[in-house]
């Protein structure tokens, strides 16, 4: 199955014109002296050549809202109801389900085309089923600013109310279906569009579950890679570690596949191709938390393999966006400008500047920059400022095989993660302490400098007590490095990452969902060399589908180690000015269609993508 | 409102009372040759009224290959869905394969052209792209109706290059022309909507796009009957 090109990277265009255009220009100049007719002329010009400067977002009132102390569980739905849309393995494009392509290896969980809740029938407890909507709904990101229209992802929670962009909780060995219905305002006003694509980063995702960006839909439209359009679209997301050709399942293997490559933190958003940006930011965005058997969810777990880490309620996701507003507290986005619009304001699930309330213990936080441009660099600091420490325990969502004792600081590019586990127990009650991010940055181009104090974005009091029956081990999850033979047996694929004519390119191209830049065969492994040969910009690179191991780091093409906390499983890859990443990656399991694209998702929407196949 | 009621209805006095809308081709080249000096900017009329808007088109005075006198806003943009590059017609590097990828993407367009979807092309050189210069141009290349080549003052069209995203914040890269020949951006001023398509992109990419922004559209990467 191996491809047998050793070296299978692609020309670049030239990037720059061809230099005969401009020498035409200048000689030519001047030709032809063209004036107004005379009953146009107005007064004098007040032509600007430069984009009007967008005013900073207005102030807003820190540490007036507290985020809830738990997140709320979802409710489970029940699509058996309707006769006619009981989730199948083909697209159900008569009742309304858009024109995906079918659910692959759907007949190996389910074992009949259309799911069967008969228990004499078959299996019945099966599968786990959610319904989101995607709505509009109203939202205050802090109290200076009004209320305001965003786009959500609607579920329900336990007491069956309404769950603004519901946080899943999954087990590796369950799958899901997740169906999404498509509610969003078709006749909308404004940034951001009212197809969705719904993308979870990074689960071991069969293409058409995947969210592929030009598989975005609504009622009335179908995206390239869609066949027709419908108002819900179902997601079957098998839970099985990567690696389940080559680990089956059995009776030594309840799951399938290899645990090593479970995931962790995962994350839901909008991948509508060229408006990631916009839809994200609207706010369609949240969690997946996946467990297992090592990493159990319950910290009170008699399994003696189990890690017990922090567990719910003390386990806490928290998301980072960056936005911007207007002089009224509205959310502005600039659709028009190739950079995009910078946030000033830094969102903490949702809100500005909130206080958590925690109980004075341990907690594992799940730190995800959410996007769309702005890097972060997180410090847990004391009111005085003073730098506090935590173990750092997961990036990109994937435990490392040992922890990462006495950190302090985290940090990421768009769509990376990072799992601390921070022990309030050490700070007597009433203590308060600040998140704060110290990276510099004034354009959506990269980051800056490191500088302290930094900006506080989350306070944290220590506000009550509570049994800690947790653990950070010195051995958290075991990794399955490429050994030597593997990695000198595969073959390298060259990916740069520049800029063209305004707009972002990957080996010289802009992204065509409907041809695909590499054709990699099922079962095969790869190392893809990235590079972003330009001291201007980052580029935070993600590779959907399958985790990877980065072998080699550069800076202006001298080797440089690999950070402690890159040296797990990765599916974000940052490349910082003139760097270049080796990255080796496995290709399993599942055929189709998947990109690999800059998380900066402004880059993304102008055109910083490339689809690749997996193939026969 | 009625500032901008009132600036409309002045222009379009102005408009009738100088016979400009029946002004020829020949007409209108003459006004441009018999005229010397500076060609002044119309940009002053655009009094920024819609702040809240996220697409604050300018509404400048372009002449169109055809011979037209159109208000950039009012005219081309106003509730339409356009796809809009730019070129210039002594440009020999991508701007013929654009133009001939556009070409395309109207051949695709069909019926919808100039009633659907309004495809303008924009010079990045109006010190020497005339309307009879985007005239040859367009014939040179087989253009059917419905898909204008402007021109206009200099400055006005410098601020619709700033306003339609054609612009790198790099000034040695802004300067070069053709580094903004790259680009089609395409929209929907109704849902006030802008995305942008690659000018080297398949036709049918482009089309995609333009499907994508146009609510008539189901799907997106099929050629729509007409």
């Amino acid at each position: 199955m191996k491809d047998n090109e050793r070296d299978v990277s692609q020309d670049s265009l030239p990037d720059g014109p061809p230099s005969g255009s401009r020498r035409i220009f200048f000689k030519t100049a001047g030709a032809a002296v063209i004036a107004a007719p005379v009953m146009l002329t107005s007064s004098k010009s007040e032509a600007q050549v430069v984009p009007p400067p967008i005013g900073p977002s207005p102030a807003t009132t820190p540490w007036a809202q507290s985020l809830p102390d738990a997140f709320d569980l979802m409710q489970k739905a029940d699509l058996f109801t309707d006769p006619n849309r009981i989730p199948q393995g083909e697209a159900n494009t008569n009742y309304d389900e858009c024109g995906r392509n079918s659910h692959q290896r759907w007949n190996e969980f389910f074992y009949g085309p259309v799911l069967n809740n008969d228990p004499l029938a078959g299996p019945v407890d099966q599968v786990d089923l959610y319904e989101l909507k995607a709505k509009e709904v109203s939202h205050v990101f802090n109290p200076a600013y009004p209320a305001q229209p965003v786009w959500n992802y609607v579920g329900k929670n336990l007491d069956g109310q309404d769950y603004y962009n519901p946080i899943f909780v999954a087990r590796y060995g369950r799958p899901f279906i997740v169906r999404l219905h498509n509610e969003l305002p078709q006749n909308h006003i404004g940034f951001g569009t009212p197809e969705i694509s719904m993308h979870l980063h990074n689960l071991h995702t069969p293409s058409e579950s995947d969210g592929f960006p030009g598989d975005y839909f609504s009622p009335v439209k179908a995206g390239p890679t869609l066949n027709k359009p419908g108002k819900f679209k179902d997601h079957f997301y098998p839970n099985v570690y990567a690696g389940f050709d080559e680990f089956p399942k059995g009776p030594g293997n309840p799951v399938g596949g290899d645990s090593r490559e479970a995931l962790g933190t995962l994350w839901y958003h909008d991948h509508t191709l060229d408006f990631t940006a916009a839809n994200a930011s609207r706010g369609l965005a949240s969690f997946y938390l996946l467990f297992d058997h090592l990493d159990s969810g319950d910290e009170n777990d008699p399994n003696p393999a189990a890690l017990r880490l922090p567990s719910y309620p003390y386990d806490y996701p928290l998301a980072f966006q960056d936005k911007r507003f207007d002089a009224s507290g509205i959310q502005i986005f600039d659709q028009i400008d190739p950079e995009g619009t910078f946030g000033d304001k830094i969102t903490v699930n949702g809100k500005i500047e909130p206080i958590l309330n925690v109980a004075s213990r341990k907690y594992r936080l799940r730190l995800l920059n959410a996007g769309p441009a702005r890097f972060y660099e997180f410090y847990l600091v004391n009111a005085a400022g003073v730098v506090q420490t935590f173990d750092y325990i997961a990036n990109d969502g994937n435990l490392l095989p040992a922890p990462l004792r006495n950190q302090t600081r985290v940090r990421l590019g768009v769509a990376e993660r990072g799992d601390i586990v921070v022990d309030f127990s050490r700070y007597p009650l009433n203590t308060e302490l600040y998140l704060v991010n110290r990276l510099v940055q004034t354009t959506t181009r990269g980051p800056g400098a490191v500088v302290a104090p930094g900006e506080r974005v989350l306070k944290i009091i220590v506000n009550r007590t509570a049994v800690d029956n947790s653990r950070v081990l010195n051995t958290l999850r075991p990794i399955r490095r490429p050994t030597a033979d593997e990695i000198a047996e595969s073959p390298v694929r060259t990916w740069v990452f520049a800029r063209t004519r305004g707009l972002w390119t990957i080996n010289g191209k802009l992204v065509n969902v409907k041809s695909a830049g590499a054709h990699i065969g099922i079962g095969s492994t790869e190392i893809w060399d990235l590079s972003n040969p330009n001291g201007g910009w980052s580029h935070p690179i993600h590779i959907h589908f399958e985790e990877g191991h980065i072998l080699q780091r550069f800076r202006n093409g001298v080797a440089v180690a690999v950070p402690a906390h890159e040296r797990g499983r990765k599916d974000v890859y940052v490349l910082g000015p003139n760097e270049r990443i080796r990255v080796f990656l496995r290709f399993r399991d599942f055929l189709g269609k998947y990109v690999m694209h800059c998380h900066n998702m402004i880059h993304e929407d102008h055109a910083m993508m490339v689809r690749w196949d997996i193939e026969e | 409102m009625n500032k901008e009621e009132t600036i409309m209805n002045t222009r379009r006095e102005i408009l009738a009372g100088m016979g400009v809308a029946a002004l020829g081709l020949i007409g209108l080249n003459a006004a441009w040759q018999g005229l010397s000096g500076k060609m002044p900017s119309t940009s002053a009329n655009w009094d920024n009224r819609d702040t809240l808007s996220s697409t604050p088109f300018p509404n400048v005075t372009l002449y169109t290959h055809e011979g037209e006198t159109v208000r950039f806003y009012d005219d081309l943009i106003r509730d339409k869905v356009v796809a809009i590059n730019m070129m210039y017609a002594q440009c020999a590097g991508i701007c013929p394969l654009a133009t001939a990828n556009l070409l395309q993407v109207q051949n695709m367009l069909g019926e919808r052209a100039g009633r659907d979807v309004f495809m303008y092309s924009i010079t990045l050189q109006p010190e020497q792209d005339t309307p009879k210069g985007l005239k040859q141009y367009a014939d040179r290349y087989g253009i059917k109706a419905n898909w204008k080549f402007l021109t206009g003052a200099p400055e006005d069209i410098e601020l619709l290059r700033f306003r339609l995203g054609f612009f790198d914040r790099e000034i040695d890269l802004d300067k070069v022309k053709e580094n903004h020949t790259g680009m089609v951006r395409i929209g929907n001023d109704a849902l006030k909507r802008w995305s942008m398509a690659p000018a080297l992109a398949e036709p049918h990419q482009i089309m995609a796009t333009i499907n994508h922004l146009d609510p008539k559209a189901i799907h997106t990467y099929e050629e729509q009957p007409t």
